[in-house]
């Protein structure tokens, strides 16, 4: 079994917010973390290759490689199955796991909650469709995307560490694509554009109302009568 | 293709520029100001900074002809037929983008034994529904509902589609993205139409501390999901309007590799996502028996009990009732909040709630900056009485 893990680093907090009068970020030094949810999918790898034997590929783009990878997964070499987190937490936005399965012309499988068996030529999943479970049975090569949860992520190891020290690390550019049109990647490529950025709008109208406790519940309740919900 | 040029000697002071990038994407190397890969084009550096320092050079692309891509279409999300809610509020979007630029509303609906939902959805206003009825569209797969969608796109060429942001359509519509090379922004907030046709999608980003416009100016269809609850649905109308277009494709194109073997239906459970009225409690909930009397008020008002983070690591209600960026994110009509102190990562998971009501001893908790209406007193005299009054009300 051949395993793919698409990561991605991520700033590391969201707590940045926009000056509402020059539209300029307020930044207080952003790091990187590896997306919280691609834990989840790695360990899904490592839980498939501990049952199957097998090999595990991570993949990532980022500054200098930008988004060339995602269609030249090819390149790698075959895979049986490729794995995704559900989402990032920068983007939210839930869509590169579906994209790619769509360049690579393979079954694709979202919201992935639990691996129930892995057999020859397919493996058998349940999908988290909200009000039901969807047991399916997906052939290889296939993508899934998991959930949250689907299980416990290991903590990252010392030994480990040095033993995979030297493992290699394959950097793949522009030169190495089939296509080298640069038109055709990164936010060149991208058929959305960003125009502008802005702060939220804050509900303006709000009142404090102070008073005794008699006085109080019955403003309130005037105002749920007012409002319909009373 | 446009690109951004930096043309040093007019930078000036290098650390003012890199200040003005919201993304981070400017640096100092050997004392000039470069742009690396996290620059988004968002051209602030362009505007703000000091006249000519950063200029925006755009190269002719080929543009297509917006003019062959007409109407707005919503892509009807069910499930066994059962159509869920999000889509009679995308139609009510689509025809308020619509009547803009003088386009006409199509809904898609692929399924099986499907009629009765498709006459329903001509009480809503919609001029023309699509539908493709197959035994083998029962069940939504990727593969095959792909493919059904790339034919509607491919005869009937509507300028945008919308999806709702459900584990369905955050499936498919990033799968036709990328089938028919379009854009996809998911999980907008608000939308709006402009003139040529083009769709303003806006979404929030970096936790919703920031909104970002975007356009898809070169490519069609355009497509965006809106997650449940935020547009609004039409009333329906008494009489149908419109009519259906009865669609077929050729059944080998619905093949799929992926076996349905079994659906487990899970215990039908209330969220907190989708009550219309919450009443939340926080630590100013001195006992787990006191949740009684914030139940009691719950259920007068026809509404449900939530949490905030302390509560439910307490143990005394379910992570799943717990508000917040931890927990779920909610926007009932009316939401009560009872003993609540209202940090950033509680509100950021209620703030865009219709009607927020805040209770707190406390006159200077962060909650009245959110709430529209602040109660500054104590909730163990307040709502005994409100309760109460309400039980008198329903009495009467």
């Amino acid at each position: 079994m051949n395993i793919l893990v698409c990561i991605k680093q991520v700033p590391d907090t969201n707590k940045v917010e926009v000056d509402p009068i020059t539209g300029v970020l307020k930044r207080n030094g952003v790091e990187s973390k590896m997306n919280p949810y691609d834990l989840y999918a790695i360990e899904t790898a490592l839980r498939i290759r501990e049952e199957t034997g097998g090999t595990i590929c991570a993949v990532t783009m980022g500054p200098g490689q930008a988004a060339a990878v995602i269609r030249e997964i090819k390149k790698l070499g075959d895979f049986d199955l490729i794995l995704c987190g559900k989402q990032t937490t920068d983007g939210d936005t839930a869509q590169v796991g579906p994209e790619v399965s769509e360049w690579l012309n393979i079954p694709c499988v979202s919201n992935v909650s639990k691996i129930v068996e892995i057999q020859d030529g397919a493996i058998i999943i349940e999908m988290d469709m909200t009000n039901d479970i969807e047991i399916s049975k997906v052939q290889f090569p296939c993508l899934l995307t998991v959930d949250k949860d689907i299980f416990m992520p290991r903590l990252p190891s010392y030994v480990k560490k040095q033993e995979t020290k030297d493992r290699e690390i394959t950097i793949i550019t522009l030169n190495d694509l089939d296509d080298k049109d640069e038109k055709n990647y990164g936010l060149n490529g991208s058929p959305t554009q960003v125009q502008r950025i802005f702060p939220p709008e804050v509900n303006a109208h709000q009142e404090i109302w102070n008073g005794t406790a008699v006085e109080l519940s019955n403003q309130l309740l005037n105002k749920l009568q007012e409002l319909k919900f009373a | 293709m446009a690109k951004l040029v930096v043309n040093q000697e007019k930078v000036g002071n290098i650390q003012d520029m890199i200040n003005i990038c919201p993304f981070g994407a400017m640096e100092e190397k050997n004392g000039e100001l470069q742009i690396n890969s996290a620059c988004k084009m968002c051209k602030i550096c362009v505007k703000k900074g000091p006249k000519g320092a950063v200029e925006y050079l755009e190269e002719e692309k080929e543009s297509i002809d917006k003019s062959l891509w007409n109407g707005i279409a919503v892509y009807v999300d069910h499930i066994d037929g059962v159509i869920h809610p999000v889509t009679y509020e995308l139609i009510g979007k689509a025809i308020e983008l619509a009547a803009k630029i003088n386009h006409p509303v199509y809904a898609i609906m692929m399924g099986s034994k499907i009629a009765d939902q498709c006459h329903e959805l001509l009480h809503y206003g919609v001029d023309r529904v699509y539908v493709y009825d197959d035994e083998k569209l029962d069940r939504f797969k990727m593969e095959p509902y792909t493919a059904v969608f790339e034919d509607f796109v491919i005869n009937v060429k509507p300028t945008a589609i919308l999806v709702g942001a459900t584990p369905v359509g955050r499936q498919l519509a990033p799968r036709l993205a990328a089938r028919v090379r379009t854009g996809l922004t998911a999980d907008c907030t608000i939308l709006d139409m402009n003139e040529n046709t083009d769709l303003v999608q806006i979404r929030p980003a970096f936790g919703g501390n920031i909104m970002a416009q975007i356009l898809t100016p070169n490519n069609r269809p355009q497509m965006a999901t809106v997650r449940y609850k935020v547009m609004d649905a039409p009333k329906r109308s008494s009489i149908e309007t419109g009519e259906i277009i009865n669609c077929y494709i050729q059944t080998e194109k619905l093949n799929s590799k992926v076996d349905v073997l079994d659906i487990i239906a899970k215990e039908k459970e209330q969220f907190i996502e989708s009550a219309e009225v919450l009443v939340v409690v926080g630590r100013g909930i001195k006992m787990q028996e006191d949740l009684q009397m914030i139940q009691e008020l719950a259920d007068l008002l026809g509404g449900q009990l939530a949490c905030t983070r302390p509560v439910s690591e307490a143990g005394w209600l379910e992570a799943k009732c717990q508000v917040g960026l931890s927990g779920r994110t909610v926007r009932p009509k009316l939401i009560i909040t009872c003993g609540v102190s209202g940090s950033v990562q509680f509100t950021a998971g209620m703030n865009n709630s219709d009607q927020i009501i805040a209770i707190n001893k406390d006159e200077n908790a962060p909650i009245f900056k959110t709430a529209h209406y602040g109660l500054v007193g104590d909730l163990y005299e307040i709502i005994p009485n409100l309760i109460n009054q309400l039980k008198v009300g329903k009495g009467a």
